[in-house]
């Protein structure tokens, strides 16, 4: 015995004394005592290895078949030992299925037995399991589904709740009737019997109720919606993986009609909760607050909440979509410039809040200094207070590098919008043009030859952004507009003559490197963004042979990519797509867009212009950069949309063919 | 099926582990320490239930011991805490009153018993009686050998 308990308690698989236990054991299972092959049977039951197993599967099978019931017993649990560790072997053990089932289906049927009884329930492990069992049967089975609903309503209402025994029949039984195909009566029964659970004053019930309720409240949304206030009073219990389900649960239950009185309570939530639940929190909120927004000024409320409240922990991604929702709402523009500016008025510690804050104050401060606001009575604000709070922030030591580029964005924004602090806003610029902060050096750099040299488009560059739409795309992939849209209206102020080409070329990069100065703010990529920019601009690219490719080719529209490595950056690939038309009408209006995976950064310049004439008699060329610094797998989705024969057209495709020498 | 159990007193002392999947030592080591700190951190307020890695921990505290369990997902835990409670009746029929004392001082008898009651994670005779039965018959069959053995030799 002592010798079976060591080996159990010391060794395990992967030592090899263990091998020479095989003959042993063996021997063992064929011993006359009970007792011994019971030993045997245990400790194959917890130690076997695949190998042993093997080679003992046989005498298993043997003893499973004894009449010796204590014998049985622990064969059967042997079994499942080793069919867990040999699948292969499970055919050995199949026939004697239907046998164990018919067994337990009579069991269950049998009167009490008071040597197996818990506190007046009978046997409640075979209860149990066997209830376990069903589930599994019934899992995908009608039949077997419908024979069950009666046992299961009489176990359901027949159990006693008084103690912990009846609950955990309780609660398998629940999990029982939720995931086979049962009738919606039961159905209801059972999120009743959740609710119950979730009123009991013991933790370890509420605990396990609200872990269920999460599982079923995407098929039985009415129903748990019943007891949301239950569910909303967890929010304040103690425990803290009560009240992280209990969260959980909540922003599932969020709906079009409760959910000013649920971010309500969230909002409550999201003061008093510990840290680390704020950030889950607030993207729960934001998202909820996205999908069910009564009102515009409803959501930019509670948005601006959120930002005050846990303004620290709000994730980086949230920024540009919290702009991006700003811009779309155009008519609250002057009331959300208003409290953000009260928001940081005070205190500029918290980053998120602060560059929402800084960036609206560069876009709408014209709208602020003359207190237009129609919400709320509108506050006395002067350039210069406006100007003030803007340079503090970018002296303060609280502010990230990030906070600093949006706040110098913003004073330089703020050239046009404002009449009389020209000066002031030059002085700023210039005096961070020797910044030790890469990023910001290099926009005051680029903001003093916008003074200086190009002082005539600074009104036109600085203009108001156009609203956003916002392409989503399955998947994990970034998305960068196509520069198009932005550029070609300012280029339209100064059409390029060939003569001028020159000009022209150096004010198109200008107005690159500002176009993706804004971008970077609203993407919040990496700052290398710029530097490869310029980067490209200045190096040659050797023609290295890589052969193009055919990406798209569908309703006479087909478009191929050429590909160019560049000789001093080696992640960097150049793609020139060329899109011809093959069909007897033009194609007007044409955008092409393209996504990479996360890994890639991805740059589409303007593209040679937006009609595609018919009978292949001419192409439209646009320029892809590609950063590839991980030397992954290239891969693409893009976008096509123009207008043909009279209609919008509109496509989506993937890219996989690219030729290894494009990206190795 | 139960990965596995751990025994511990309140000062952290490990008496019973049982183990019902293969780990190297060191993994087994660094779980019991990681596990034994966050149980004792845990107040009497919160539930006996915990989310750890991907395995569900339940534990109930009797008197100086605790005893904890780690599930898998789809087990049922209130379920196991039954088994838990089922552990600690045999061991009281067994012993007669058991405290810690007695587990410390006979911990193979103890392993004893949790092997009547659970084999390879799995519960494998729910009557009081049988498997306790068990534990005496082979104890006799032991007690008999010895006997045999000590007997004075002429």
């Amino acid at each position: 015995r002592i010798g079976y308990l060591g080996a159990m308690l010391l060794l395990d698989e992967r030592q090899d004394v263990h091998l020479l236990m095989t003959n042993c054991i063996k021997n063992d299972l064929n011993h006359s005592t009970q007792y011994v092959q019971g030993l045997a049977l245990c400790t194959l039951g917890c130690m076997g290895s695949s190998e042993m197993c093997r080679d003992l599967a046989g005498e298993v099978e043997k003893l499973l078949k004894t009449s010796n019931s204590y014998l049985r017993k622990k064969a059967a649990l042997c079994a499942v030992h080793v069919i867990r560790k040999v699948p292969e072997l499970m055919e050995m053990f199949l026939p004697l299925v239907p046998q164990l089932v018919r067994i337990l289906k009579n069991l269950i049927m049998s009167g009490y037995s008071p040597e197996h009884d818990v506190s007046g329930i009978s046997d409640p492990f075979l209860q149990v399991r066997i209830l376990r069992l069903l589930r599994i049967l019934g899992r995908n089975d009608d039949d077997s589904s419908e024979a069950m609903n009666d046992i299961l309503a009489q176990v359901a209402t027949n159990t006693e709740t008084s103690k912990n025994v009846g609950n955990a029949i309780l609660y398998e039984t629940v999990l029982t009737i939720m995931d086979i195909k049962s009738e919606s009566g039961l159905r209801v029964l059972a999120i009743n019997i959740l609710g119950r659970f979730l009123l009991n004053n013991d933790k370890n019930i509420r605990y396990v109720a609200l872990t269920s309720l999460l599982k079923t409240v995407q098929t039985d949304h009415n129903a748990v919606q019943r007891h949301r206030s239950t569910i909303v009073d967890c929010l304040k219990d103690l425990d803290v993986s009560i009240k992280r389900r209990a969260m959980e649960l909540s922003f599932a239950l969020v709906n079009g009609n409760n959910v000013r009185g649920m971010m309500k309570e969230l909002l409550y939530f999201l003061d008093s909760c510990e840290p680390e639940f704020k950030a889950d929190c607030a993207s729960g909120i934001f998202l909820a607050a996205e999908k069910y927004a009564p009102s515009k000024r409803w959501h930019i409320d509670t948005v601006m909440r959120v930002l005050t409240m846990a303004g620290s922990y709000v994730r980086d991604d949230a920024v540009p979509s919290l702009i991006q929702l700003i811009t779309n709402s155009v008519e609250m523009h002057a009331y959300t410039v208003q409290r953000l500016y009260k928001a940081i008025l005070g205190d500029y510690s918290q980053q998120p809040l602060v560059q929402v804050a800084a960036w609206c104050i560069g876009e709408y401060g014209d709208l602020l200094v003359s207190g237009q606001c129609e919400e709320e009575p509108p506050i006395q604000v002067t350039e210069d207070e406006v100007l003030d709070i803007l340079e503090s922030i970018l002296i303060s030591n609280m502010s990230a590098s990030v906070t600093r580029g949006y706040a110098l964005t913003a004073i330089m924004k703020l050239s046009t919008r404002f009449t009389c602090n020209v000066n002031r806003v030059k002085k700023v610029v210039s005096i961070y043009s020797s910044s030790i902060d890469v990023e910001l050096q290099q926009r005051a750099v680029e903001y003093n030859a916008l003074f200086k040299k190009y002082d005539h488009m600074r009104p036109a560059l600085l203009e108001r952004m156009p609203v956003m739409e916002k392409v989503t795309i399955n998947g994990p992939t970034e998305i960068v507009q196509s520069n198009g849209e932005t550029e070609s209206a300012v280029l339209e102020t100064k059409p390029p003559p060939s003569g001028l080409q020159p000009v022209s070329q150096v004010m198109e990069t200008d107005l690159r490197l500002f176009s993706t100065a804004y971008q970077t703010t609203l993407l919040t990529t990496a700052n290398s963004k710029l530097e490869m920019v310029s980067l490209l601009l200045l190096c040659l690219f050797a023609f290295s042979g890589i052969p193009s490719i055919t990406a798209y080719n569908k309703n006479g529209l087909k478009i191929d990519f050429t590909f160019e490595r560049s000789n001093t950056n080696p992640s960097v690939t150049l793609i020139t797509i060329q899109a011809s038309n093959s069909t007897e009408l033009d194609m007007t209006d044409f955008v092409f867009q393209a996504a990479v995976p996360k890994t890639f950064q991805l740059q589409l310049l303007s593209p040679s212009s937006s009609v595609i004439p018919a009978f292949n008699s001419g192409t439209i060329t646009q320029v892809i950069k590609v950063l590839n610094p991980q030397k992954q797998q290239l891969r693409m989705r893009i976008k096509l949309t123009y207008n043909h024969k009279g209609s919008a057209i509109q496509d989506l495709a993937e890219v996989n063919n690219f030729p290894s020498q494009s990206w190795q | 099926m139960i990965h596995f159990i751990l025994l511990f007193s309140r000062q952290g002392k490990l008496r019973l582990q049982k183990w019902y999947t293969t780990l190297p030592d060191k993994e087994k080591k660094k779980i019991v320490r990681e596990i034994v700190q966050i149980i004792l951190s845990r107040n009497q307020k919160t539930s006996s239930f915990v989310d750890w890695k991907d395995l569900k921990l339940v534990y109930k505290r009797y008197a100086s011991l605790y005893f904890c369990c780690a599930i898998e997902d789809q087990d049922n835990e209130l379920l196991t805490l039954e088994i838990v409670h089922r552990y600690v009746e045999l061991l009281d029929r067994y012993f007669g009153n058991v405290c810690e004392l007695d587990i410390i001082f006979n911990f193979e008898k103890a392993y004893f018993i949790l092997d009547e009651f659970i084999i390879g994670g799995e519960v494998q005779e729910t009557s009081k009686r049988s498997a306790v039965k068990a534990i005496e018959d082979s104890d006799m069959l032991q007690e008999t050998v010895e006997e045999y053995m000590n007997k004075p030799a002429f």
